[in-house]
């Protein structure tokens, strides 16, 4: 103690001292994060604090698109309305008939005893940026778990799924896109029925059909829409159109690359997914029951 | 070499909290406007420069407990592993501290060099968090955002030391 400095030069613990407290914490803190998921909670009350300066940040780029929106001309419009009425005009038609088959539809699935197909509640949500994360594919919708998004719904665009919400925070969202490296969709290809899971490539504009097996039937140009049955997409969203597919005999697999159908990278507009169907409650887990029996060979 | 003599330091104004503290939300806000497709590669970590300009300049004042606020929040706006960024600025910081004395010395270029090498080892640090995660490699352009901070580096200095210079003249007396 006698040779410590006179207190007036005291500046506490040493940096190398603090650059220890504070990697601890911070490694902590990642563990808790990636293994535990202790931290949502402190996610929730940061996001409320960054929340003011995301929205100011945003601001300049929705100005600048509404500014844009103003200065259309004329002959754009009038363009636009004649091509939407004609559009309007025959979608109606296609409504008419699409009523007609949902009554017939609904019939004979009351004749066959089956459950009713889900209705599907749609949201607009308007996306704020896309998450700058080079590791992931990601964006930030303004639309939170005070307008009912829940993480696990789907997001669609008018074309096809883009992506499921992965956080909800109280006035924000995240969106995984479907290209992202740990996003995995059921799929269904429409033209024979084969299901599969789809997964992203963690690149835009690509997806792939892993452990697909040589001979299995998939071809250049197939579409691939939601299966629907893991409960969380529902049944019939148009996803992917596959573009490639590479049948090697050296390989086990066949190497079967798509592009998702939904605007995926160019997003101003997207459609929150919502209503759930009634699951059928999950099978019994057999391992609980076997517990402290002795396991025997299936 | 011309390029390393030591200048003559002129004296400015003592910095304040509160302006210390309105440099890192606007860094903060760059950070968070609408960055997208290729602008996303070449986007400086604003943060990331300005923790370090601070940590060298003002040591004293700007340290590890802001350096690792800002990374968290950081973190939370991108919605990315809650202690990356947090990390990554908690080292930025201790090395901003260790070696501010050194780097002052310096002007133009040669700084700017020490400054590309501490960026770079941030993105480093981030770059090995998330393959430890899981994540696959981005690839080179991923290194591009801290060579356009690193050449920042010298504007944003003059920008910051503008409101710190005094208002009267003090060679007209």
């Amino acid at each position: 103690m006698e040779y410590s400095p006179p207190p007036f030069f005291k500046t506490g613990p040493t940096p190398l001292a603090r650059l220890l407290i504070f990697s601890a914490l911070s490694l902590a803190f990642l563990v808790a994060d990636v293994r535990l998921n202790y931290l949502d909670s402190l996610r929730q009350v940061a996001a409320v604090i960054v929340y003011p300066l995301q929205r100011i940040a945003a601001a300049p780029a929705s100005i600048a698109r509404r500014i844009g929106d103003f200065f259309t001309t004329h002959g754009s419009l009038r363009a636009d309305n004649a091509r939407l009425k004609l559009e309007n005009f025959e979608n109606g038609a296609l409504l008419l008939q699409l009523k007609a088959l949902q009554a017939e539809n609904e019939q004979l699935r009351a004749l066959l005893a089956a459950r009713e197909r889900l209705k599907l509640e749609l949201a607009a949500a308007e996306v704020l940026y896309a998450a700058r994360d080079p590791f992931s594919r990601k964006v930030v919708i303004d639309r939170g778990s005070m307008q009912g998004v829940r993480p696990g719904q789907p997001v669609v665009d008018d074309r096809g799924l883009v992506g499921q919400v992965t956080r909800a925070y109280p006035w924000l969202a995240e969106v995984t896109l479907v290209t992202d490296k740990g996003q995995f969709v059921p799929v269904q290809n429409v033209r024979n029925g084969l299901r599969t899971v789809l997964s992203g490539t963690g690149s835009d504009g690509a997806l792939e059909l892993r452990f697909i097996p040589l001979t299995a039937d998939f071809q250049d140009g197939d579409e691939l829409v939601t299966s629907g049955i893991d409960g969380v997409y529902p049944p019939g969203l148009p996803v992917a159109r596959v573009t490639s597919v590479e049948r090697s005999v050296g390989q086990i697999f066949a190497r079967i690359t798509c592009a998702p159908l939904g605007g995926v990278a160019r997003h101003v507009h997207v459609l929150v997914v919502s209503g759930s169907r009634e699951l059928p409650p999950r099978p019994v887990d057999r391992k609980k029951q076997l517990r402290g029996k002795k396991p025997r060979k299936s | 070499m011309a390029d390393t003599r030591i200048e003559t330091q002129e004296i400015l104004l003592p910095v304040r909290a509160g302006f210390i503290a309105l440099t890192l939300i606007g860094a903060l806000m760059l950070n968070l406007l609408p960055w997208a497709g290729a602008w996303l590669w070449v986007k400086p970590d604003f943060v990331a420069l300005v923790v370090l300009y601070w940590c060298i300049e003002q040591p004293r004042k700007v340290g590890f407990i802001s350096a690792w606020m800002m990374g968290l929040l950081m973190d939370i706006a991108d919605g990315t592993l809650l202690g990356q960024h947090a990390l990554a600025y908690s080292i930025l910081a201790y090395a901003g501290i260790v070696l501010h004395r050194r780097v002052r010395m310096f002007s133009g270029t040669p700084q700017m060099v020490h400054v590309l090498v501490l960026l770079l080892m941030n993105d480093l640090i981030v770059l090995a968090i998330r393959l430890v995660a899981g994540a696959d490699f981005p690839g080179l352009q991923y290194f591009l955002g801290s060579f356009v901070a690193a050449a920042l580096w010298l504007p944003l200095g003059a920008l910051l030391k503008l409101p710190l210079r005094p208002r009267v003249d003090p060679d007209l007396f």
